[in-house]
């Protein structure tokens, strides 16, 4: 047998899993992780049920509520919407008919579906994760292949642990040299989306490398996954390193002893070899990064800010200058505003983009000894009750009280406007979360996507502001 | 699933680019645990006031597009969230085929399991159906998908493709978990393969 060809991460996890070939090159792909919430699966267990299915491997799937529920104290007392009551209901009972493992609503381990798979080590090197949901990609940072599905995919992998794929193209996009000071996982992400723009990745799978990259700790590296989709991408992807095990030695539920050693020894060879073709390659200089935030109403539309607002007369493409128009008009712009005069509503510090401990520290930092602007609703939702638990115990959460800011229960919250936390029409939110789209966190809303630090910024100065101005204070 | 083999009617022109899965159907109706109705908040950002009355501007507002079954639309159709309530909301409204230069990956994906065809087609043949689109009633648009081809008003044809394998279970309204099943053996054999090697993945 001749040499092998050299091959990227995706290349090695996607041969790994492939059941079958069709005729036509399609591959039966196999789901090692199926995550699933109570949004995209009600009409997927109601297929099996027609068809008289069951899950083929309930213990490669794990259930959590997270998209519809309040995140205050009403959880404990029972959801008062009537429809969320009863999409949350409908999950509770397909789980116990068909036997699918499901983190209870008022366990410590509940949370958010990207931040609790993770953080509980079931989402591991190598692995194929799926999951009704297009962050998914996320995951993609313990160097698996993880990707979004719909309902009709995910009654597939319920019913068969397998997906009919065909192979995506191979996108490497390095950042090189070290982050500039102020500038996080999400200043990367978001100045790569400005770059590519929202179809950038479209039919590719985006593997993140370089300095930049290797120096993120894990939570970095899931923020930078999470928004490949955001890019057009399926799936991002970090190839596992020391950072990686670490991370997963600390886990409860990742291989231990000789299952570790094994597991390691497999993914150390995951890495992409030298050589590698990749159909697609873009670097970046990580040091020409300033913090991020997006002026429009998608991820693409997006400045340093120290940015203004752009104006359309300036764009000669005529569609590309109507849509232009209809955003500054959305959000309520000015051409040439500057960034840092725009007065906020709310800041929603969470989402499965960043919520994790890491990012409740980062905004504890610039919010310790400082206070809310008034006017201001500033809310710290955690992405999962372990992440509270710890916060907690660091005491974040007083710093961030006794600032002003909400402390509240783990779920999707203000990210996507279906359950209590939305904004209101005409709102203007700073926001950690993913989507800007019009209406996304409430009709009506206005939203900038920025790291957690520049949230707290903005919190605190009341308008958009550069967080590099707005220094840790050494003591309260 | 319904078999797609030829659909002739009313397309509505939408000339939008990145036409996100958030506004086809906005999280907040999302919360329904059936396949159906979702057709009444289809758009509901764009297609309902504030007081919840009807928007006249809204094209799917107006006739003859109230009965539109095939929409045209720009660039990145269907990107962002991967809710398959996205084609069931078009589905349910009436929509069994949408026409633009490209899809988002997942959007695309769900259309296919649920009998509507995303159609790709360069961006100015796009803009030509658009003007066709805009003529209403009397431009009735016809996307036969057994001869790959769709038939302007003018009787003019514009080939496309479509993946050999989709298009044998659209034209045939197959429920592709029958066909994986087909495959049960080699995933036995996988599996026994993959919990000798990997046996973490079984713990």
């Amino acid at each position: 047998m001749s040499a092998q060809k050299p091959r990227t991460l995706f290349d090695k996890i996607w041969d790994a899993h492939v059941v079958d070939t069709l005729p036509d090159g399609t591959a039966l792909l196999y789901i090692d992780l199926h995550l699933t919430h109570e949004v995209t699966t009600p009409q997927a267990f109601d297929g099996l049920r027609a068809a008289g299915r069951k899950i083929r491997r309930p213990e490669a799937t794990l259930g959590v509520i997270d998209h519809n529920i309040a995140t205050d104290e009403s959880r404990y007392t029972g959801i008062v919407d009537p429809e969320s009551a009863l999409q949350v209901a409908t999950l509770e009972k397909n789980a116990a008919e068909f036997g699918m493992p499901l983190i209870p609503l008022l366990d410590e381990r509940q949370g958010i579906v990207h931040v609790i798979g993770p953080e509980l080590g079931r989402s591991l090197p190598g692995m194929t994760i799926v999951c009704g949901d297009s962050h998914t990609s996320t995951h993609g940072a313990m160097g698996a292949l993880a990707f979004g599905i719909g309902t009709s995919e995910v009654e597939h992998v319920l019913a068969t642990q397998t997906l009919l794929q065909k192979p995506a193209k191979n996108m490497r996009i390095s950042v090189d040299g070290n982050l500039a000071f102020g500038c996080s996982g999400k200043d990367i992400v978001l100045a790569i989306i400005g770059r590519i723009g929202t179809a950038g990745g479209t039919g590719h799978v985006i593997e993140y490398a370089g300095d930049a990259i290797r120096a993120l700790d894990m939570a970095g590296r899931m923020t930078v996954c999470n928004m490949s989709i955001e890019g057009g991408a399926r799936a991002g992807m970090v190839a596992p390193d020391q950072t990686t095990y670490d991370y997963i030695a600390k886990t409860p539920n990742g291989p231990k002893g000789d299952a570790l050693k094994r597991a390691m020894e497999w993914w150390k060879t995951l890495p992409s070899d030298a050589g590698a073709h990749f159909d697609t390659e873009l670097r970046l200089n990580a040091h020409e990064i300033a913090p991020q935030v997006t002026w429009g109403t998608n991820p693409e539309a997006v400045l340093p800010i120290t940015g203004v607002v752009p104006n359309p007369a300036d764009v000669a493409d005529e569609a590309k200058r109507a849509q232009m128009e209809r955003m500054v008009q959305y959000m309520g712009l000015t051409p040439g505003q500057r960034l840092q005069d725009l007065k906020v509503d709310v800041v929603f510090i969470g989402s499965c983009t960043n919520s994790r401990i890491e990012d409740i520290r980062a905004a504890a930092a610039i919010a310790r000894g400082r206070k809310v602007a008034d006017g201001v609703r500033a809310m710290v939702v955690p992405g999962s009750g372990l992440v509270k638990k710890q916060a907690e115990q660091e005491g974040l959460d007083r710093i961030l009280r006794e600032a002003g800011f909400e402390w509240r229960e783990a779920g999707c919250s203000m990210c996507l406007g279906m359950n209590p936390d939305k904004l209101t029409p005409g709102q203007r939110s700073a926001s950690t979360s993913n989507r800007n789209f019009e209406g996304r966190q409430g009709p009506g809303g206005r939203t900038h996507l920025l790291s957690p630090a520049m949230a707290a910024a903005a919190a605190v100065a009341g308008h958009l502001a550069d967080v590099r101005d707005y220094q840790p204070k050494e003591t309260v | 699933m319904q078999a797609f083999t030829t659909l002739t009617g009313i397309a509505a022109p939408l000339p939008k680019a990145n036409v996100d899965t958030d506004q086809i159907i906005p999280a907040r109706f999302l919360k329904s645990i059936s396949r159906l109705g979702f057709g009444k908040n289809l758009f509901a950002n764009f297609r309902y006031k504030e007081d919840g009355s009807e928007n006249p501007d809204f094209v799917l507002n107006q006739e003859p597009y109230r009965k539109a079954e095939i929409l045209i639309a720009f660039e990145n159709f269907g990107c962002g969230s991967s809710r398959e309530h996205a084609p069931w909301a078009l589905l349910d409204f009436g929509i069994r085929c949408v026409i633009a230069p490209d899809f988002a990956d997942i959007f695309h994906n769900n259309c296919f399991k649920n009998g509507v065809l995303p159609v790709r087609l360069p961006k100015d043949v796009c803009a030509q159906l658009m003007e066709d689109a805009k003529l209403g009633a009397n431009a009735r648009v016809t996307v036969d998908l057994e001869r790959e081809v769709v038939v302007r008003p003018n009787g003019e044809e514009i080939p496309f493709k479509i993946d050999p394998l989709r298009r044998h279970l659209l034209l045939n309204g197959l429920d592709d978990i029958g066909q994986t099943l087909q495959h049960a053996p080699a995933i036995d054999s996988f599996e026994s393969k993959q919990k000798a090697a990997q046996p973490w993945l079984y713990a």
